[in-house]
């Protein structure tokens, strides 16, 4: 499955890096510490968490994240969006918590990997 | 294979930059196909220490060397030093403030991330002189030599405040 095709099943806001929507995703990973998505996320994540600062764009491109999505309403400031439109990796909007989006997540068949 | 040097400067408080050297280091891993395992656990240190010297460090440098037997990242900062590095390599141990938490930084993970992805690790601090610290990573199949830095004499020549 493909980042576009999350996008458009859950009616999320494309806020930055469309380039990057054909990806595909091969798991997820939510967080709000930098250092624990930096340890447990792998590539190809979706990555749910309320942190919209310019540091989130590293950790995505150091861990190789299909897409960042920030859930219960947080906004990217204008250097996160510049930086992800750069990267060419998204930046999702959506208006739920992380619990509420990643269940809708595992329905819809992206499941996180086992070791 | 010949050894490849890089070297970038690392800012004091400057999250804007923050985690660039560690992403040119990745891509220059990448461009030359090295195995997705070491680049994965090279970016995670890098990036750690780097966000260290950022968040808690005078300004700073990151390098990397990489032979054919494997990747040496050493990172240096003139800060004011580690007060006690036993606690600053306890899980959960941080001195960030109150701003750098909200933003998701100083959870006490970052020594304890480097440890556990590093094949070697080894820091030197002394108070107002900052820290070194040396990662090597071994590449699969190659008999790591001793793992040995480039920085440290410049780091550890360094005056301390107050010395003239």
């Amino acid at each position: 499955m493909k980042v576009r095709d999350i996008q458009a099943e859950f009616s999320l806001e494309v806020a930055a890096g469309s380039s990057g929507l054909d990806r595909e995703i091969a798991g997820g990973d939510c967080g709000d510490l930098l250092s624990d998505v930096m340890a447990n996320s792998r590539a190809g994540d979706l990555w749910l968490t309320i942190q919209s600062h310019q540091n989130i764009m590293a950790v995505a491109v150091l861990k190789d994240l299909a897409a960042i999505i920030l859930v219960n309403g947080h906004r990217p400031d204008d250097i996160t969006v510049a930086k992800a439109e750069q990267e060419g990796i998204p930046i999702l909007l959506s208006p739920t918590s992380s619990y509420q989006l990643a269940g809708g997540l595992f329905r819809a068949g992206i499941m996180q990997k086992e070791e | 294979m010949s050894s490849l040097i890089k070297e970038f400067k690392i800012k004091a408080k400057d999250f804007i930059h923050a985690g660039e050297g560690s992403m040119e280091i990745r891509n220059s891993l990448k461009s030359l196909n090295l195995d997705a395992d070491i680049i994965q656990r090279v970016s995670i240190c890098a990036y750690e220490a780097e966000m260290n010297v950022v968040m808690h460090g005078g300004d700073g440098i990151i390098s990397l060397v990489l032979d054919d037997t494997g990747v040496v990242v050493e990172v240096m900062d003139d800060g004011h030093g580690i007060d006690d590095i036993n606690l600053a390599l306890t899980e959960g141990y941080t001195t960030a403030g109150a701003e750098a938490q909200q933003m998701g930084f100083g959870a006490g993970m970052g020594l304890p991330n480097i440890v556990r992805n590093s094949d070697y690790f080894k820091i030197y601090t002394e108070k107002n002189k900052g820290a070194y610290l040396i990662m090597c990573f071994r590449l699969k199949n190659k008999i790591g030599k001793d793992c040995q830095g480039r920085l440290f004499t410049i780091w550890n020549n360094n005056k301390r405040d107050g010395e003239s």
